[in-house]
């Protein structure tokens, strides 16, 4: 669903992606770990076609970037530590809006299930403002799944919540991942990230330095791969 | 909850464009009209701007006519910027522009959604600003020529200040950056509007004031054109 070929991307004389290789299969739930600086938001950016790389070959559900961005941002949700909301409009109108900007019919309909889906329909017509940063975070899923993609992005999302708002996240994020859509996910919760995802791509200095899967750890655990990862 | 249905509408290139035009002028009006932050900054703004030059100048009645075009332009161009800069800040600083530049549509349609917007709050403001400027000046202000005048000089400024804003929004100092970038720019706007004004409130030749009217229209059909056309790598990173 995913390839990703020698993708460089530079700042002016910083060079942030260095020539990252890297392929998620339809259905998979990659956590992208790594330290500050490492590149993960660069690299989601550039897969939401909000980058363009300077060298390399990136491919997204079949389409090319950033020639066919449209295509891809078509199919592409993604989620990020700020929510993409307006507070001044209503959850029901921030959904509406987006629903309109992407084209979707039968929208009342999808409204009223993607609200049920991340359990915010009794606050529907209440402002943005007013919610938590838990809720806020839950609605933006919303948004980003509104239309249905295939492709989900999530950029550090339990960035600024409590644990009871992290939670509630993590099992909006298992019901959008057990619907089948492939999810990369970047994160400095090891612990999340491992009950969450599937499979684990390290970080560093702007390549993919080690990769692990789920069943691969079951004798180990996921901070010890990731400090011996980084080490070597 | 199972997956949706690909609910995709089946629309054509340009209705597609057009919904996504009228999705994002919706969204900026709407939530000005709760919040009216934007507009309440530019119309206080531009009340305190005639009322201090209604001070600052004291003039008899015929002068008072002759200083009315510029008055006005000067009013509604520094208000005018107040709008431009904050429609684009509210978007960066709640980071919803990657929201925006995420849906799959053409992104000059983000542009000439945040144009009607920007416009409407501009029309709006100039449309209070007119009577009060009439009963503190006692100049008649109500006259169709001078309506056209303001529609299309209005529209000239917005369409060059709805793009700079989105590339002064990128930087910084993006509070003084766009006055700085867009002032020498309309410089052309509020020449003829101010020029095609005057000659409309001294009742003077049509011969006088048409050119500067196709001034007006040529600057407008330019530079709406090269908006459409560059917007897309203002935004891009």
């Amino acid at each position: 669903m995913i390839q990703v070929r020698k993708l460089v991307k530079r700042f002016g004389t910083k060079t942030v992606l260095n020539g990252l290789d890297l392929d998620v299969r339809e259905g998979e739930f990659v956590a992208l770990l790594g330290p500050n600086g490492a590149g993960k938001t660069t690299f989601l950016r550039i897969l939401a076609s909000l980058s363009q790389p300077s060298l390399g070959e990136v491919r997204v559900a079949g389409h090319r970037l950033p020639h066919q961005a449209a295509a891809v941002r078509a199919r592409l949700g993604v989620v990020s530590h700020t929510p993409l909301l307006y507070g001044d409009l209503t959850a029901q109108e921030n959904l509406r809006f987006y629903g309109r900007l992407y084209g979707l019919s039968d929208l009342t309909k999808r409204i009223d299930e993607v609200l049920a889906l991340i359990g915010l329909t009794a606050r529907r017509g209440d402002l943005v403002r007013t919610f938590s940063r838990g809720m806020q975070q839950r609605l933006a899923i919303g948004r980003a799944v509104l239309h249905d993609p295939d492709v989900m992005l999530f950029d550090e999302p339990h960035t600024g919540l409590d644990q009871d708002a992290s939670a509630m996240l993590d099992r909006v994020l298992k019901s959008v991942a057990a619907q089948g859509r492939t999810v990369v996910m970047t994160s400095h919760d090891l612990a999340r990230a491992e009950t969450l995802a599937t499979r684990y791509d390290v970080l560093s200095r702007g390549v993919i330095v080690a990769s692990t899967t789920r069943q691969q750890l079951r004798n180990s655990n996921l901070l010890a791969f990731y400090k011996r990862s980084l080490a070597d | 909850m199972p997956r949706a249905e690909k609910t995709f509408r089946k629309e054509s290139p340009v209705s597609a464009f057009l919904r996504a035009i009228g999705a994002v002028a919706w969204k900026d009006l709407a939530a000005e009209f709760r919040s009216r932050e934007l507009f309440t900054a530019m119309l206080v703004f531009a009340l305190l701007v005639i009322i201090i030059f209604n001070f600052a100048l004291e003039l008899d009645i015929s002068t008072r006519r002759s200083v009315t075009s510029g008055v006005l332009w000067a009013t509604f161009a520094f208000a005018g910027t107040l709008g431009l800069n904050r429609s684009m800040s509210i978007e960066k600083d709640q980071g919803s522009l990657d929201g925006l530049l995420l849906a799959p549509v053409d992104r000059s349609a983000i542009y000439f959604g945040k144009v009607i917007s920007n416009l409407a709050f501009m029309l709006i403001v100039e449309a209070i600003v007119l009577p009060v400027y009439s009963f503190l000046y006692g100049v008649n202000l109500l006259q169709p020529g001078l309506m056209l005048i303001l529609l299309l000089g209005s529209i000239g400024y917005i369409v060059v200040g709805t793009l700079l804003a989105a590339m002064a929004v990128q930087s910084r100092t993006r509070d003084v950056m766009l006055p700085i970038l867009l002032f020498p720019v309309v410089i052309p706007v509020l020449i003829a509007a101010v020029k095609a004004s005057e000659g409309f409130l001294s009742g003077g030749e049509a011969a006088a004031i048409v050119p500067w009217l196709n001034l007006l229209i040529v600057y407008d059909v330019i530079f709406t054109s090269l908006a459409f056309m560059v917007f897309d790598y203002v935004v891009e990173e």
